[in-house]
């Protein structure tokens, strides 16, 4: 009987091995298919071509932009979410539930229309264009507009990780804190940072990808100016559309070594966030 | 406001930060999305309705909403497939590949399109096996599928995993003392604990195909009535100045995406209350 109990609460072994070679096929088609074909694509006519392609001074410059704009759009959003984290997981307050949403709410928008939006306000028939205009200062397919944009599109990432963190982590380590004398920020530095630091990674380093990779909002409003408001995707596309293949691909692998490196860190973040959690 | 006074709390910072975060929020978010909203009431009620129902508008429609329930609609399947084998059996690599799932969050977009693009083109690496049998998926509505499968991927595998870590081993050894078989176990006990978080992953990956545009744009040949997607359509107009036309459809997107997020609200309310 007790055999037979095993044998009923799993399947057998040959539905076992079919499901899995169901899944990893469609994972290898999926997954594994496309990340070989960036690198296999981007070599394909050896290392000389792959590193001089990236010597060029338009990657160079589209790498440069992508840099300053998620060294902007990345700590801006850091500080937020971890205000909003604080606010609304330490706190009771009426609408919470709203706030959380509508924090929520970039990650539901189109890329296009995150776009639009800033040239809406920004572009020459915008709100606030024909000021902009008359005081000489372009926002819109310009380096800000890029980077309003990007701060859009990443706006929820740490925000949406440190909530619930620090929901389930409570405040009567910071309340120990404050009753033993230590002040708000020594609190905040001391006891609260400790305890996030892994989430906070977390949500950095996925706020990051998102930033550095981020097309459609930012090719709304970048007008494409080579060397001027290219980031690095937009490169990418670029060049992919004068048929220039091997120059995409390798511009486009830096990208994918970087989805890679998110990966590692998301995963080690995960794994330490859980076993504090455990704890 | 009684609110800020009758927290019974000592923690400091409530007032700055919460002021901080919703001065921080309606800058970034709420007032320039409301610009998209104020450009459309510019619109009269008649234009308003004659831009978005143009008939490549509304061919646009087709293409997106349809392709995007194709892509949930495998992705619903495979998700809970994978999430399945994640957590249930061991294998070799059982580790890497569940970190691997996360691939689509993590790459641009742009780089995802142009590779599966050049993977599916009639020489490509899988294009080449397909073309002399006459499918054709680059180019095609079908490559739109593909990459809308690709970019949803992670959603249901996502939702769904937690969900069955957490089933308790002797709720299916009630199911068996109780005479049933595997087969009525997983039919009867496993799958309506799942339903609710396969239907929050699907509505997020349906919600994500829906305004994709990157990954899409290079492998869906972008023809008018046929193969264009609405989040392009709204591009087009835009590069033709027409600033109405686009703020137009980009409203209706809005919409749908608001009415999507009520509903994946409900259904995770739904998926907690198998939770407790």
């Amino acid at each position: 009987m007790t055999k037979r109990n095993a044998h009923e609460t799993t399947e057998p072994a040959i539905v076992r091995w079919l499901l899995i070679a169901t899944a990893l096929v469609f994972l290898a088609l999926f997954l594994a298919l496309p990340l070989a074909a960036v690198f296999s694509q981007a070599f394909e006519k050896g290392l000389g071509v792959y590193l001089e392609t990236l010597k060029e001074p338009d990657t160079l410059s589209s790498i440069k932009l992508t840099l300053i704009t998620a060294a902007v759009s990345v700590p801006l959003n850091l500080f937020f979410g971890v205000t909003a984290a604080w606010a609304i997981a330490k706190f009771s307050f009426p609408g919470k539930n709203l706030l959380i949403t509508l924090i929520d709410l970039p990650f539901s928008v189109s890329p296009v229309i995150s776009g639009l939006i800033f040239v809406l306000i920004f572009g020459l028939q915008g709100w606030l264009g024909p000021w902009l205009q008359s005081h000489d200062i372009k926002i819109v397919f310009a380096v800000p507009g890029i980077i309003l944009a990007t701060i859009f599109v990443t706006f929820p990432f740490v925000a949406r990780e440190l909530i619930p963190l620090m929901e389930a982590q409570g405040k009567e380590e910071e309340e120990a804190a404050l009753v033993l004398g230590a002040s708000g920020l020594q609190t905040f530095f001391l006891v609260t940072l400790p305890n996030i630091k892994w989430g906070l990674i977390y949500g950095v380093i996925l706020c990051n990808a998102r930033a550095m990779g981020e097309f459609g909002a930012v090719s709304v409003v970048s007008g494409h100016i080579r060397g001027m408001t290219n980031t690095v995707p937009l490169h990418v596309e670029i060049l992919y559309n004068e048929y220039n293949n091997t120059a995409a691909f390798a511009v486009a692998s830096l990208l994918a070594f970087l989805a890679l490196i998110t990966l590692v860190v998301k995963t080690i973040a995960e794994w330490k966030v859980r076993q504090q959690l455990e704890h | 406001m009684n609110i800020f006074k009758h927290q019974n709390n000592v923690l400091p910072g409530f007032g700055p930060t919460l002021g901080f975060t919703v001065f921080y929020l309606s800058l970034i978010v709420l007032i320039p999305l409301s610009a998209l909203v104020f450009r459309t009431a510019g619109l009269t009620w008649g234009e308003f309705i004659a831009t978005v129902t143009a008939p490549r508008v509304l061919a646009s429609y087709k293409v997106t909403f349809g392709a995007a329930i194709i892509a949930a609609t495998i992705n619903a399947f495979f998700g809970v497939l994978v999430a399945w084998v994640l957590v249930r059996y061991r294998f070799p690599g059982r580790r890497i590949i569940d970190a691997l799932v996360d691939l689509p969050f993590a790459l641009p977009t742009a780089v995802a399109g142009i590779t599966l693009a050049t993977i599916y083109s009639a020489n490509g690496w899988v294009g080449r096996f397909l073309e002399p049998h006459g499918i054709k998926i680059a180019f095609t509505p079908v490559g739109i599928v593909l990459a809308m499968t690709f970019i949803g991927l992670p959603f249901v595998v996502r939702t769904v995993q937690p969900v069955i870590e957490e089933i308790e081993v002797e709720l299916e050894e009630a199911a068996v003392c109780l005479g049933a078989n595997r087969w009525q176990t997983l039919q009867r006990v496993i799958f309506p604990m799942l339903l609710p978080s396969i239907l929050t992953g699907f509505a997020l990956a349906f919600a994500r195909a829906v305004g994709e545009y990157g990954s899409i744009i290079f492998i869906a040949g972008n023809m008018p009535m046929v193969s264009e997607i609405t989040p392009l359509l709204i591009i087009t107009k835009l590069e033709q100045f027409d600033y109405q036309g686009a703020t137009a459809i980009a409203c209706v997107m809005l919409l749908t995406s608001f009415m999507m997020l009520l509903v994946i609200n409900l259904l995770q309310k739904w998926s907690r209350r198998y939770a407790e």
